[in-house]
């Protein structure tokens, strides 16, 4: 996880803390399905304050009324009463232990819903964006949304937002309670809090701007063991351990300096905040006494029970500081769960969509509610007119230009039909833009100008989901997913019974070294399938393609790392798999692509050649040129 | 198991040992200053004795002096001692890693063993940091309450040693029932996570099947299971503070009652209000820290899943390791295998390498040929002991490689792995890996040997042009071949090239090989390919098959005897080897 490049710290530049109330007004947002739950729970918060408030005040009543007056003024003692008081302060206290065990347990399934929402509109949003997002964001970095910010999140659910909340009560309560007692006592604590939190929020400050650099080292050294980690092996290979070991203690070091800061800053606050709390404390009672004893503004009681109030005072604000810290962190975690959430979907503007028709000997289609194993586009026009089109898998381009972004175009021009049925290749060097036109026909990326069209329709106008099921992928890396083999094949169709899948992976060639596996076709698969080495693992895309059963497929080096001797073997399964179908080939060797319909030699996103494998060669150009090994592919 | 990982303290032992000392101070002067707020009430502010209120007042100034003191002492120590251990540790952790035979690295695979090096040492970081304050404070300050509040009123101790039992039973009770239940919380937070992963990588198959709504099922049925485990465990664990805060009160009141009836009592003699003011911040501070002994608690839990796994790979031994009075020097480049047979795990029913019994002369060009899965990688990684044989024997130079220096053997025998990598850095410095002393003109010759030199200089950098992480920049052809010249500079005696010219062309191919028939006829050449063509003017061409030598021979030959051989040169050359 590259921590160093995530956005949204909770610092700027310069190490100052922000606040994101936008965030923050969105959490309260997920909240509020639980707004009668929070109202009780708010409710316990306050009973629980007001609870530990008069506990502390309440001892001051039982010595006044108890106990001075049987000291001083040897009054008879009124042990009834002061039963009666210790009772009441009993029944006190123990609504507080009520309160704070509903709101504890009323928190609980509210935060954990929260939470739990949080999480399924995340994934499920994230379902909609675009391939560019995931193009242009880490794995770590959105993972890391999932992982550490909702963490944040829950704390804040959970500790942070209850206890803010009873601190500022219990602030506020004292405060009232104060300014009763002594207004210039009071204006005498308020000056010196400032005082202390003002001090507190330069260290917090400093705290800040060394948390920035440590996340930045870390992001660093996290790279820089990525890199040496996954090239271990050549590290071996060449004895350059030592060398590579200097370079990461010299990064190590550096994250352990600023890593040693940061904790130290943040370390110390609480001493210094706590003491000051204490040096408060002798200042009232000084300033107190003199106001008590020389002019005798104040009664000695009154400065004894103020003290006494101070400390419940500063006690809350200690407290608030320190949660503080953790709220802008949660907010800061929550706004980067949010910007994914506000990531812009897909567009869909499509309503073409894919149904299932029975067609009769005069070639009248019409609509079926049941499985036909017949397809046709339905076609609702603006007059209210439906029309429907076979599904055959014919595919065209009309001068097609595309960029990923807007200055710089990768695809210029690009025309070419498929008919539906044909094998069309693709050949070029790494950059020329292979991959891009398969992308483009299923849509993963929208073009800037010109015209696709599927079966004779703009593919704008086909609903994005029916259109993907329409063509078949296989792509040169293969992702596999937790589970039994059988699933994995099942994927491409899920309603696909055992039999069609293993007929599907028997077609691939993939049924036999399935059958090699401990349990065959119940074996599972587990990260990502790395037991299985890379050619088992692109036969095994290739049947699920396969058990999809599309009109048109797209092959992106699907064969690469099967050897030649194998893809031979694999190889009338793969013509079997083609036959009746519009095949887009990608491949890097030649032999794959030779008895092609079409071949297209693109060259920096332009099409320079295109035709059968024997007019290539007899033209002499750039294909002539590859495949007599002139020119260095890749 | 944390005895293993605190051996990584070394240097900052004294930091260690520091934080937790001027803690404990910190707490005597804590504990200290109620007591004496206590005598500024009674002695002061009651008696309206101003002389007093400012003695103590000074005192209490300079007691907060010593306590401010100690606490940053304390913080700047344990932010010291927790940087300097994560440190320690996560060189420890790289430092057994580079020691790692090719197997340990299988065993743990990058992924694993990046988490460990990140997440992990930050997590157990952070557990130490509190252990070292906090674990100690909280215990400490405990224990030094309950002796003043004892001490202040010895006939109300009973309080404490009646509630202080129940409460510790009471959240132990609450802690075992929620313990097995957070370790099914951890599990399943894996399992969201590997949901979220796959769907991450595989998002082009997701959308390009259509499968949205399956993957947000598959996540909708994970997190529903977290939802009601962790709603589970918290439930549990939302008993701890009323629990807590009931023996707080309950302290609180009987001390109230007990201690208000001894000063009515006592006339105020043997008990003071004073005493009972300080006698309730004793109970507050009892049983704070008992809430900090608990919550620390779930922390430690937390944090020992981390702390297990960088123990795995502290406790995971290397392999292969240089055996003592090694062989250092590789008398040339001859390399026999006796008999040998290989399994990457001992589980493995049926061994990679069966039986292979293969000689060749120092000098001699190697040609090897097989299928997926024929153990060609396998066969040649055996030479610079990458891996051990698990019978038999592999030697170079007549000698076997288990007696070599292991640093000797790998600079004598250059290999070009299939999975080519190349490190950010220009050019030069990839190349150097070779050879870090290399001069520019031995550079310059081993990049022309490995037809690398004319693109290299073709880039207005030339050779100081930077190269991206894993090498991004340049085509596979370029990257296979600077690999290549990055071998070559390390002046081997025998050179291996496994499949590390299959992105580049034919011709500038062979170019290659006349170069090195030319130029390096001492070195033993091995060449693993998929193209004839590569290896067809070897003096010896190896059959693979299956993990035993189906033939061997030389081209002629083996057009003859090997039909596996016959049938793949007879495709490539139906397939493309026009130029040949």
């Amino acid at each position: 996880m590259n921590r160093g490049k995530r956005q949204g710290t909770p610092y700027d530049e310069k190490g100052k803390m922000k606040i994101d109330w936008g965030s923050f007004k969105r959490v309260l947002k997920y909240l509020s399905a639980y707004k009668l739950r929070l109202f009780v729970v708010a409710l316990c918060i306050l009973v629980n304050a007001i609870a530990g408030v008069i506990g502390s005040m309440y001892l001051k009543t039982i010595i006044d009324g108890f106990i001075t007056p049987v000291l001083k003024d040897n009054m008879p003692a009124d042990l009834a009463g002061l039963t009666g008081a210790i009772l009441f302060l009993g029944a006190v206290y123990l609504c507080g232990v009520v309160a704070t065990f509903f709101q504890n347990r009323i928190m609980v399934t509210a935060s954990q819903g929260v939470l739990k929402r949080v999480r399924d509109d995340l994934f499920s949003h994230m379902q909609t964006l675009p391939i560019k997002y995931f193009d242009t964001h880490t794995y770590g970095d959105v993972m890391s949304r999932y992982t550490s910010d909702t963490d944040t999140l829950e704390q804040m659910l959970t500790q942070t937002l209850p206890e803010v909340l009873s601190s500022i009560i219990k602030i506020t309560s004292t405060l009232v309670a104060m300014f009763i007692v002594s207004v210039p006592l009071t204006f005498v604590i308020l000056t010196t809090v400032t005082l202390v939190m003002i001090f507190s929020r330069r260290i917090a400050g400093k705290s800040g701007r060394h948390f920035v650099g440590q996340q930045k080292a870390l992001g660093d050294l996290n790279g820089y063991i990525e890199e040496t980690v996954s090239g271990q092996k050549v590290v071996k290979v060449f004895n350059h351990e030592e060398a590579t070991t200097d370079e990461f203690r010299r990064r190590n070091d550096f994250l352990c300096r600023e890593a040693t800061n940061a904790h130290k800053y943040a370390n110390i606050l609480m001493p210094i905040m706590g003491n000051l709390g204490h040096l408060q404390y002798v200042i009232l009672a000084v300033v107190g006494g003199a106001l008590a004893v020389g002019p005798g503004w104040l009664t000695l009681g009154a400065v004894a029970s103020f003290l006494q109030l101070s400390k419940s005072f500063t006690m809350p604000i200690n407290q608030l500081s320190g949660q503080i810290n953790a709220f802008i962190m949660a907010l800061a975690g929550a706004g980067r769960i949010f910007e994914l959430m506000d990531e812009e979907s897909e567009h869909d503007d499509g309503y073409v969509t894919l149904a299932n028709v029975n067609i009769d000997e005069n070639g009248v289609i019409t609509e079926s509610d049941t499985k036909t194993g017949k397809w046709a586009w339905r076609h609702p026009h603006g007059t209210g007119e439906v029309t429907y089109t076979p599904l055959c898998g014919k595919v065209e381009f009309f001068d097609v230009d595309f960029g990923y972004n807007e200055e710089k175009i990768v695809l210029h021009n690009i025309s070419m039909y498929a008919k539906p049925g044909q094998k069309v290749a693709f050949v070029g060097a790494t950059g020329a833009g292979k991959t891009t036109i398969t992308n483009l026909i299923n849509r993963f990326y929208d073009i800037a100008d010109g015209k696709i069209r599927y079966d004779g329709i703009n593919i704008n106008k086909i609903r994005k989901s029916d259109l993907r099921r329409s063509l078949g992928m296989v792509l040169q890396d293969v992702n596999l997913f937790t589970g039994t083999v059988m699933d994995n094949i099942r994927y491409g169709r899920l309603d696909a019974t055992d039999g069609e899948c293993i007929a599907a992976a028997k077609l691939s060639g993939a049924d036999g070294f399935i059958r090699m596996l401990p349990e065959g076709y119940s074996t599972v698969i587990s990260g990502d399938g790395s037991d299985l080495s890379q050619g088992q693992r692109q036969l095994l895309s290739i049947a699920r393609a396969a058990v999809a059963d599309p009109p048109v497929m797209i092959l992106d080096e699907a064969t690469s790392s099967i050897d030649t001797r194998t893809e031979m073997i694999v190889q009338r399964g793969m013509d079997a798999l083609m036959k009746g179908r519009t095949v887009f080939v990608i491949a890097h060797r030649l032999s794959t692509v030779k008895n092609s319909d079409v071949i297209m030699v693109l060259d920096h996103g332009v099409i320079i050649e295109r035709g059968d494998h024997e007019s290539l060669i007899a033209q002499k150009g750039q294909y002539y040129q590859l495949y007599t090994g002139a020119f260095e592919l890749e | 198991m944390i005895r293993k990982l605190l051996r990584s303290v070394r240097e900052f032992r004294i930091n260690s040992i520091l934080a937790p000392i001027f803690v404990s101070m910190e707490v005597v002067m804590e504990v200290l200053i109620p007591f004496l707020t206590a005598r500024l009430i009674d002695e002061g502010i009651d008696r309206g004795d101003m002389g007093r209120v400012l003695t103590y007042g000074g005192i209490l100034i300079a007691f907060c002096a010593v306590s401010l003191t100690f606490g940053v002492l304390s913080g700047a120590n344990a932010a010291k001692a927790s940087a300097g251990f994560a440190r320690n540790l996560r060189s420890d952790l790289f430092d057994s890693v580079e020691r790692f035979s090719f197997s340990n690295i299988d065993r743990f695979s990058s992924a694993g063993i990046v988490t460990r090096l990140t997440t992990d040492v930050t997590n157990v970081q952070n557990a130490f940091q509190m252990v070292i304050r906090i674990a100690v404070r909280a215990p400490f300050m405990m224990i030094f309450s309950l002796v003043m509040a004892i001490s202040t009123a010895p006939s109300l101790a009973w309080i404490y040693l009646t509630v202080v039992p129940i409460l510790g039973i009471g959240l132990g009770f609450i802690m075992t029932r929620a313990h097995p239940v957070f370790k099914r919380v951890f599990k399943t937070y894996d399992k969201l996570n590997r949901t979220v992963q796959e769907d991450l990588r595989g998002i082009r198959v997701v959308k390009a099947y259509v499968r949205e709504d399956r993957e947000r099922e598959k996540f909708g049925a994970v997190s529903e299971d977290i939802y009601r485990d962790f709603s589970r465990a918290a439930r549990l664990i939302a008993f701890n503070a009323p629990l807590l805060q009931f023996c707080a009160y309950f302290c609180m009141i009987m001390v109230s009652w007990f201690g208000s009836r001894m000063i009515i009592q006592s006339g105020g003699v043997d008990f003071t209000t004073g005493n009972l003011t300080a006698m309730i911040t004793y109970s507050m501070q009892i049983l704070m820290s008992l809430m900090m002994v608990s919550m620390i608690f779930i922390m430690l839990v937390i944090s020992r899943a981390s702390a297990e796994r960088i123990a795995e790979v502290l406790d995971e031994k290397p392999d292969i390791v240089s055996p003592e009075g090694a062989v250092t020097e590789v008398p040339d480049g001859s390399i026999d295998f006796d008999n040998v047979t290989f399994a990457y795990s001992d589980r493995s029913e049926k061994p990679c390498l069966d039986d292979v019994d293969l000689h060749i002369k120092s000098g001699a060009t190697v040609g090897i040929i097989g299928g997926t899965g024929s153990s060609k990688s396998t066969l040649v990684q055996l030479i610079p002991r990458l891996y051990d044989v698990a019978e038999g024997s592999v030697r170079v130079g007549g000698i076997d490689v288990r007696d070599y220096d292991l640093k000797v053997l790998r600079d004598a025998v250059a290999m070009v792995l299939q999975k080519n990598v190349l490190f950010s850095g220009t050019v030069k410095e990839n190349l150097r890996w070779g050879d870090p002393d290399a001069t520019d003109e031995q550079i310059e010759r081993v990049c022309r040997l490995a037809q690398a030199h004319d693109f290299i200089v073709a880039h207005p950098d030339g050779y100081d042009r930077m190269i991206e992480q894993g090498g991004a920049n340049v085509s596979g052809g370029q990257k296979q071949r600077l690999c290549i010249a990055r071998a070559l500079l390390k002046h081997p005696k025998v050179l291996i090239l496994d499949d590390s010219t299959s992105a580049v062309d034919t011709a500038t191919d062979a170019k290659i090989r006349a170069s090195f028939a030319a130029d390096i006829p001492d070195v033993t050449k091995i060449i693993i390919a998929q193209r004839i063509a590569s290896v067809e003017d070897a003096d010896v061409i190896i059959v693979m098959d299956d993990g035993r030598i189906e033939n061997i021979g030389t081209h002629g030959e083996l057009l003859e005897k090997s039909p596996i051989y016959r049938e793949v040169w007879e495709t490539q050359k139906k397939g493309g080897a026009l130029g040949e």
